[in-house]
């Protein structure tokens, strides 16, 4: 019995091992490529590099603008998810604790709106914000991503809210508390763990995002995942150059997922479960 | 009082995320469905049309070809999302001492975005799979897969089931591990194989994650946007084009705003009308604990 349950485990294992190594096999593809002189790609793509060049990454740093979409992007990440994470809890507070017609009405439209496609509105959005803002603008991108985004990260605060007894609003009241004291000092700190899956969710979802930038900005202000399209749509050919710059575009996401990688999964988890 | 004070509090709480949804979304949207019935041409327009704009948008064979493929991609991709995140996910959770590396190499597709990911998989189809199957004599790869509309339909469901998979994963995890191992010692006892437990015990208890899951990979499947432009961009000859991209390219690069938007209109009836068939259902499946 121990040694078929040993047998059972070793097969999981190779199975396992087989599967990862094949999920991680794109990312080594490009890790490698990244280092080597173009000729050497063409030759045998799967191969270590044997003249070992940093030459590549020089290139797509300067072609691609690297170090300005970075910037953009961190900028438009942090800011629209800090935003996010502000309005959302505090309109999300306001629904659990007034349940009149009105707020349940305001709830109800949130919930449904999450199956909006944005595709089923981005031509009119286009249309009627074109005309007010010059669109090739951070600020404004931020903003939008306050309206996409609310009604998700409200639905998820509402959830966690509903749950804290309305006492310990009442008795911070009777000693003199304001409204805003009240949540930022009791209820927003008992808000960590579901602000950390609202953070995560939200800054996947506009780190990577595509769609909506590629309609607001123009060439001057481009998010990496702009700027990674285009650089590599035009030096296609150049492979080892697309290979850097693919991997600088892949590199600080990663980065930041291993560091908090328990938040991330348990974030994932906890949101999924709604 | 009460009430300037009770107004008051909305203002500070609610009243700038409001604002920002309803001009960012809401208006959006009823100005787009409102603008299907009417010959608006982007910029104006001067007379309503009733349903012209419908019908024309079903006489474009094109978006016949679209609504086509994107059914089929909805299909296969969330078939074999699921099946192989489930996989995924019972593999995880079997107590090895690496099943959280297996667990990060799984997931670290998801983290990036559909269009780096499209741009690495162009590169693997056309350059690395063409110089490999040369060098190694694999006639299957000798013409890049992006080539043939076929081939390319399925160079489409490789990248999406990979950069998918380690989500749901997470999510089926969460399911397994939720179960109480009391219940499942119970089945144990009651001599119940491997197979059975799953079917009748483990597969019940979790039928929640199953109702996410599948809502998620319907919902993606037809959004589906990134991976298509960057990987096929729609070719060849605009054959592998799904509806996002479609939609896209009626409205911003051939000008047809009436049909584009009548055309996403479509779209969210369509979205909306399975996704509510398939919650209501898969809640019926769910068992109360």
């Amino acid at each position: 019995m121990r040694a078929r349950a040993r047998i059972g485990r070793t097969i999981i294992l190779i199975i396992g091992t087989v599967l990862s190594l094949s999920y991680v096999m794109p990312f080594f593809l490009v890790l490698v490529n990244s280092f080597k002189p173009k000729p050497e790609i063409v030759e045998n793509p799967l191969a270590l590099p044997v003249v070992f060049t940093w030459d590549n990454f020089g290139q797509a740093i300067t072609k691609m603008n690297y170090f300005l979409s970075l910037t953009n992007s961190l900028i438009v990440t942090i800011f629209s998810v800090g935003g996010l994470i502000l309005l959302s809890s505090m309109l999300a507070y306001y629904l659990a604790r007034h349940k009149t017609k009105l707020t349940k009405a305001i709830f109800m439209i949130l919930v449904s709106s999450m199956i909006v496609p944005f595709q089923a509105l981005m031509i009119p959005f286009i249309g009627l914000w074109g005309q007010f803002v010059s669109l090739n603008n951070i600020v404004a991108l931020i903003i939008f991503y306050q309206g996409f985004g609310v009604a998700l990260s409200t639905f998820m605060y509402h959830g966690f809210i509903s749950n804290i007894p309305m006492e310990l609003d009442e008795a911070a009241a009777i000693d003199g508390a304001s409204d805003l004291t009240i949540f930022w000092r009791i209820i927003f700190p008992m808000l960590k763990p579901i602000t950390a899956t609202v953070a995560i969710i939200n800054a996947l979802w506009i780190w990577n995002d595509f769609l909506l930038p590629r309609l607001v900005l123009t060439n001057d202000a481009q998010t990496l995942p702009l700027s990674t399209y285009g650089f590599y749509g035009q030096y296609t050919a150049e492979y080892g150059q697309a290979m850097a710059g693919l991997l600088l575009a892949v590199i600080p996401i990663v980065a930041f997922f291993l560091i908090l990688q328990k938040q991330f999964i348990s974030g994932i988890s906890s949101g999924a479960v709604k | 009082m009460k009430a300037i004070r009770g107004l008051k509090k909305f203002i500070l709480f609610g009243a700038i995320p409001i604002v920002i949804f309803t001009f960012v979304l809401v208006v959006p949207f009823a100005q787009g469905l409102f603008l299907t019935f009417t010959n608006w041409d982007g910029f104006e327009f001067n007379s309503f049309v009733g349903f012209d704009n419908y019908v024309k948008s079903f006489q474009d064979p094109e978006f016949w070809t679209t609504l086509q493929f994107t059914a089929l991609f909805v299909v296969v991709s969330l078939v074999l999302i699921n099946v192989v995140a489930f996989g995924l996910a019972l593999l995880v959770t079997t107590k090895l001492k690496v099943s959280n590396v297996f667990r990060t190499f799984f997931f670290v597709p998801n983290l990036i975005g559909g269009v780096v990911l499209g741009v690495i998989w162009q590169f693997i189809f056309n350059t690395a799979l063409v110089s490999i199957s040369k060098t190694f004599n694999i006639p299957i790869f000798a013409e890049s897969w992006l080539n043939s509309t076929d081939k390319a339909f399925w160079a489409l469901i490789i990248v999406t089931v990979w950069q998918s998979s380690g989500y749901m994963m997470i999510i089926y995890m969460t399911g397994l591990v939720s179960i109480e191992q009391d219940v499942l010692e119970a089945a144990r006892i009651d001599g119940a194989s491997p197979f059975r437990t799953m079917m009748s015990v483990k597969i019940p208890l979790m039928a929640q994650a199953f109702t996410i899951s599948i809502f998620l990979t319907l919902r993606g499947g037809f959004m589906a946007y990134d991976v298509n432009v960057a990987l096929t961009g729609g070719g060849p000859f605009r054959s592998t084009e799904l509806i996002s991209m479609h939609i896209f390219q009626d409205a911003f690069a051939n000008g047809n705003f009436g049909t584009g938007q009548s055309k996403a209109v479509i779209m969210f009836l369509v979205v909306s009308v399975i996704a509510i068939i398939q919650v209501a259902v898969s809640k019926r499946m769910e068992v109360q604990r």
